[in-house]
Formats: structure tokens, sequence, C-alpha cells
């Protein structure tokens, strides 16, 4: 736009896409030349489906103010959509990145229809019902995923619930109930996945910068002001919920399609803190951070500090706790203080209008 | 009493309660409100109001602390829904709407405990004040269609133009949080406008000013209502600010209203007088 300045807004996106390019070249000249171990090889696939987990959740913590704890529930509902899909698809499309986009779409798009059930009539309400409401979401998408049992014969595709015995003579499981999805052909790449968190990213920083991103940050800010200025509330707030739960719904699927086998418990709300934790870390609001936050507290773990990954959510705990205390954010104050009932900031600020 | 007109077809009334000025007469006013009141439990808040503002009228809204000022504009921008009574915009009935609708319909306010959006920059404070005027779609937004940036482009002209009424346009990527308090108020201001109302509530815009930024604030709420030709009702405490510039002016005590009239009524009516005596006896 001609000599316009650029914008904070706009050099902090470009700083966050040129680390996230610069890291995927480093890492895949680093993978070509042998120099990674293949403990580290295997972690690239998960780490960019929980770096887009957290950017995802970012965009309604920090852009929204909203809390959610099932963010692995869209999680799950994409990856057990998407890797189904693939599975049935298997035959018919042979390109593996075709697949593999088709799955992704698959598990977005289901995890969206999730985000606008789960999200419209809560995110109506005034108040902090989300974060409660998301919490029985996640759980209750782990049972129904626990007990779903879908499979493929000569006659076609066939669903049960509770009851596995869904086949004729011949025909192969997909999903089994419990024991989840395996089998699967490992069709994510590392480059596949920085491809959705680019993709990811510019939708979100476009989104930001844009009359509807306002809408949503203004609507945080101060919702009685940006009613009083003509936003309609309930509208924008259910744009950036559905957004972010397909983000993490595509964020399944990739993760899934990376792996042997996924079972809904890998989804459960263990996972949801988890991806919480890389936020708040990261930075509310700050997408950067998410993304390095993500990469470091899943690699460590499963890396280098190894004999302590048994004690990776009570470490969590204790660094979210000490960074609430050293930063003092009030954003994170607000996040706690919806935790805490009766300490309900909304109410009060509706009595001093 | 020249320009009697009528409109659609019929003359409109002017109520026999409204004290709104000469020029104004003869077409619809901008504000009409018909035995508006609210209760909260037991506690009549607003109790029976009728006002009447005319459509580039300067009026305020007077009357000791817990009269019921700020509950008025509340009921107008429908934070709160009337217990009893009706309020007329331009002639239309507002009942059934919501806040968003009312905005749209020409109502913008400022607010007694400032509301900005904090941790954004008083460009983008602006900027949602047009959401309603500078549109384009979400997709087009995350694709940068062209329509995105043309609209962006004359979003922050508009921004710029408007943050010029108060010289504000060198504070443009401010945070909005970071503002001296007088400035912040004055961005309310800006906001309200950019949503392009017929009336603006302004809920004690001098507050926490000192008498050099009142006296200037002053000047620019006049000049508002010039260029903008738009209605301005002021809730104020600052009676040379009152006195000043409000052509109406209507009193409030315990939620009744105890007078109405133009400034030199207001001044010399000894009910009014008592209610601030009163008041400012027991403290
Ligand atoms: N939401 C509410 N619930 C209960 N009482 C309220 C509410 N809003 C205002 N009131 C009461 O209504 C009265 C008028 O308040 P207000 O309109 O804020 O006065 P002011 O004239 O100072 O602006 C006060 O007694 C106040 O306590
Ligand atoms: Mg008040």
């Amino acid at each position: 736009m001609g000599k316009r300045k650029i914008s904070k807004n706009t050099r902090q996106s470009f700083i966050t896409y040129g680390v996230v390019i610069a890291a995927y070249i480093l890492l895949t000249v680093l993978a070509s030349t042998g120099a990674l171990s293949s403990t580290f090889k295997g972690l690239l696939v998960p780490v960019c489906a929980y770096i887009i987990a957290a950017i995802s959740l970012n965009l309604t913590v920090g852009v929204l103010g909203e809390l959610s704890l099932g963010h692995a529930g869209f999680m799950s509902v994409g990856a057990f959509s998407g890797a189904t899909v693939a599975i049935a698809l298997k035959d018919s499309v042979p390109s593996e990145w075709v697949r593999l986009l088709i799955a992704v779409i698959v598990g977005a798009f289901f995890a969206a229809i999730f985000g606008f059930i789960v999200g419209i009539p809560v995110l109506r309400l005034r108040g902090d019902y989300l974060a409660i409401v998301t919490l029985a979401f996640g759980e209750i998408i782990k049972t129904i995923v626990t007990n779903l049992y879908i499979g493929k014969d000569a006659s076609g595709m066939h669903i049960g619930f509770l009851d596995g015995d869904i086949l004729e003579r011949g025909g192969k499981m997909i999903l089994n109930g419990p024991n989840g999805i395996s089998g699967i052909t490992k069709i994510s790449t590392f480059t596949s996945g920085f491809i959705i968190i680019m993709i990811c990213l510019i939708i979100i920083f476009n989104l930001v910068n844009s009359r509807s991103g306002r809408a949503i940050m203004a609507l945080r800010d101060n919702r009685i002001a940006a009613e009083s200025v003509g936003i309609n509330i309930t509208k924008y707030k259910l744009m950036a919920f559905v957004i972010s739960a397909s983000m993490a719904g595509a964020a399944g699927a990739l993760y899934a399609l990376g792996q042997n086998t996924v079972t809904a418990n890998k989804f459960d709300f263990n996972t949801s803190i988890l991806i919480l934790v890389f936020v708040v870390l990261g930075g509310l609001g700050n997408m950067l951070g998410s993304v390095i936050s993500a990469t470091v507290l899943y690699v460590l773990p499963e890396t280098w500090l190894r004999q302590f990954s048994d004690y990776r959510m009570l470490i969590y705990a204790v660094v979210l706790i000490a960074v609430m205390l050293v930063t003092n954010n009030s954003k994170i104050r607000a996040l706690v203080s919806r935790l805490i009932p009766g300490k309900n900031k909304d109410k009060e600020d509706e009595k001093n209008v | 009493m020249s320009d009697f007109k009528f409109e659609k077809g019929k003359m409109v009334p002017v109520p026999s309660h409204s004290i709104i000025p000469e020029r104004d007469i003869g077409k619809t006013p901008v504000l009409e409100c018909n035995h508006l009141g609210i209760d909260f439990g037991g506690l009549r808040a607003v109790d029976d109001f009728n006002f009447t503002i005319g459509k580039t009228e300067i009026a305020g809204l007077i009357g000791p602390n817990g009269a019921g000022k700020t509950t008025v504009f509340n009921l107008l921008t429908k934070v709160y829904t009337p217990t009893r009574g009706t309020i007329l915009l331009n002639g239309i009935d507002t009942s059934g709407k919501n806040t968003v609708q009312i905005n749209k319909m020409g109502i913008a306010r400022t607010f007694q405990n400032i509301r900005l959006f904090t941790n954004l920059t008083v460009e983008d404070n602006v900027k949602i004040g047009l959401h309603n005027s500078k549109k384009y779609s979400t997709i087009e937004g995350i694709l940068r269609l062209p329509s995105y940036w043309k609209t962006e482009k004359a979003a922050h002209e508009r921004a710029m133009e408007l943050l010029s009424i108060f010289n504000m346009e060198h504070l443009a990527s401010w945070r909005a949080g970071n503002l001296p308090y007088g400035a912040q108020r004055k961005l309310e201001i800006v906001r309200a406008l950019a949503t392009d109302p017929c009336l603006l509530l302004l809920d004690e815009p001098a507050a926490g000013m000192n008498p050099a930024e009142t006296a200037e604030l002053m000047e620019n709420i006049v000049k508002i209502r010039d260029t903008f030709q738009i209605a301005v009702l002021l809730i104020e405490h600052d009676m040379k600010l009152v006195m000043g510039i409000c052509e109406g002016i209507c009193v409030l005590n315990f939620g009744q209203v105890i007078a109405k009239g133009t400034a030199d009524d207001i001044r010399h009516n000894p009910t009014v007088i008592e209610a601030y005596l009163g008041k400012r006896g027991a403290e």
C-alpha cells in the first residue's frame, strides 16, 4: 500500500512466517543430511499437529478471550473422521497427497460442525460457560469414539455404536471401538504439516488484521462497548470459535495420519490442558509464542527429558502458575478468575455500564 | 416557526412537553420518550420520563448522583429493557430492538466509566466504530481480495478524518489504554461518531478534565453538532458546560423529572436549586 509505514501487526506476522519457514528449511536440510535422529524425525509430524492445535486455541483464548478446556475434543473429531476417510479412500484415491488433503479438509469440516453445535448455545450466553461446556464436550467425544465402530465390507460402509458386530464376512474394521484406528498408512509428512501451519497462520493473521478480526478483539476487550457500536456479538464469537475448532480438526487429521494407531484416549483432558499450557506459556494472542512453546514443550519431554516425562503435567502446572505470578498479566488473571466461581468479572462489568 | 413541513404526507406534531429549538420545529424530533420508566426490584430508577430532542439540538440531562441519568442512557440504547413507556427515534418505535439494532438506527454513546478497546490502537478503535459503514466479508478479508484493500484504505482515511476533530491523528498508532484520561474520553466520542449517528449520547464527557480541556470540549461539541448536523444529549455535572451549550435541559432527581426548560429556566427554578443544595447540605 504505497508508502504507508508497515504496521506493528504486519511486522509481527511476517516475523512469524519467517521463523516458521526458516525452521522448516533448516530441519529439512538436517534431515536429508542424516543429522536428525530417528526419534526426532518421528516427532516432526506430531509437533506440526500440536503447533496447529496451539495456534488455533490461541485464536479462541488469546484473540476471542474465551476459555476452551476441550480443544483436544476437536482434534479427536478431526483425527477420527479424517483417518476414516483416508482409509476408506485408500483404493479409489491412489495419490497420498490428494488423500491427505481430503482427510484434512474432512477433519476440519467435521470439527467445524461440532464447534458450531457446541458454540451456538453457549456463546449466546453472557458469562464464562464455554470452559465448562468444552470440558464436557471433550469427555463426551472421547466416550463416543471409544464406543464407535466403523467398518467397510462388500456392501459398503457400516457404523455401529456400542456394538462392534457390523460387518459381513470378509469386511474390514476401520474404527474399532476402544482399539481405535490401527494399520494407518502414514501419509502425513513434515512438508504437509508445514504447509498446514502456514495456511493456518495466514488465516489467523489476515483475520486478526481485518474488519472481522477487529470486531472479535473489540468484543473481547469490552463487550458492552462493542455492542454499542453495532457489533453482533454472537456472530463474531461463533465465527472465531468455529474457525478455531476447524483448525484443531485439521491438526487432528494430520496427527492421526502420521501414526500407525490412534485411540480416543490420546485426545483426553490432559491433552486439552497441554495445548492450553502451550498457549499460555507462549503468550495469549502471540502466535509465534505458541509455535515456539508447542515445539519446545512437546519435544523436550519426548527426547532429552524422557526420564521426567511422567511428571510432565505436574511440571507444566507448576510452570503455568509461576508464569501467572511472574507476568501478573491481566488477561491471565482474568482467565484464572474465570476458573474460580464467584469471581465473575463480566457480571461486575455489567453493573457499571 | 417558518418551516412547517409535510413529511411523508402527514405533518409531524411536536409534543407539548418539548423544548426543542426553533430551527427544529416542524421536523420530526430525533428522540421522543413517553412515560419511560424502569424498576430494579423495588427501586423505581427512572419513572415517567418524558423528553423530546430536536434534530440538531444540544440537550442536557442533569441531576445529583444516583438520580438515574445513566440509567436513561441505558434505556435509550437498550442495555436495559424499559419496564414502561415508549421511545421513538425519528418517529419510529424502538421497542423490541436490541443495542446493536439501536446503534444501526442512529444512537451512539459514550460511557461514564470509559469503555475503550484498551488493547487495540486508537485507529483500530475508530475503525471498529466504522464496522457497519465500511464493510467487506470475512472471506474477502482473509483472502485479501481487492475489496479488502479498497475498504481498508477508505476506513483508514475516514478514521484519520474523524480523529482530526480533536487533533488526535498523531496518536493513531497508540494503544488506546495508554492514552491520557482526557484523550480517552475524546476517543470514545470519535468512536461513537464513526458509527454515523443521528443522536449522540455523552455520559459525563468532561469528567476528570481541567477547565481548559473542558472549554475546548464545549467548543468541539458545538462543532460536532454543526458539522454533522446531529443531536447531542449530554449528562454533565459541570454547570458551565451545561448552561453554556445546552438548548434544552432536563433535571432528574430520584428517577423523576423535576424540571425541564432552557438554561435560564433551570438556573432560576426553585425545585432544582433545592435538589442541588439539599444534596450539598447533606454531604
Ligand atoms: N443494573 C442495576 N441494578 C440495580 N440498580 C441499578 C442498576 N443500574 C442502576 N441502578 C440504580 O439506579 C439508580 C440510578 O443510577 P444511575 O442511573 O447510574 O445514576 P446517575 O444519575 O448518577 O447516572 C441508582 O440508585 C443505582 O444504584
Ligand atoms: Mg451516571
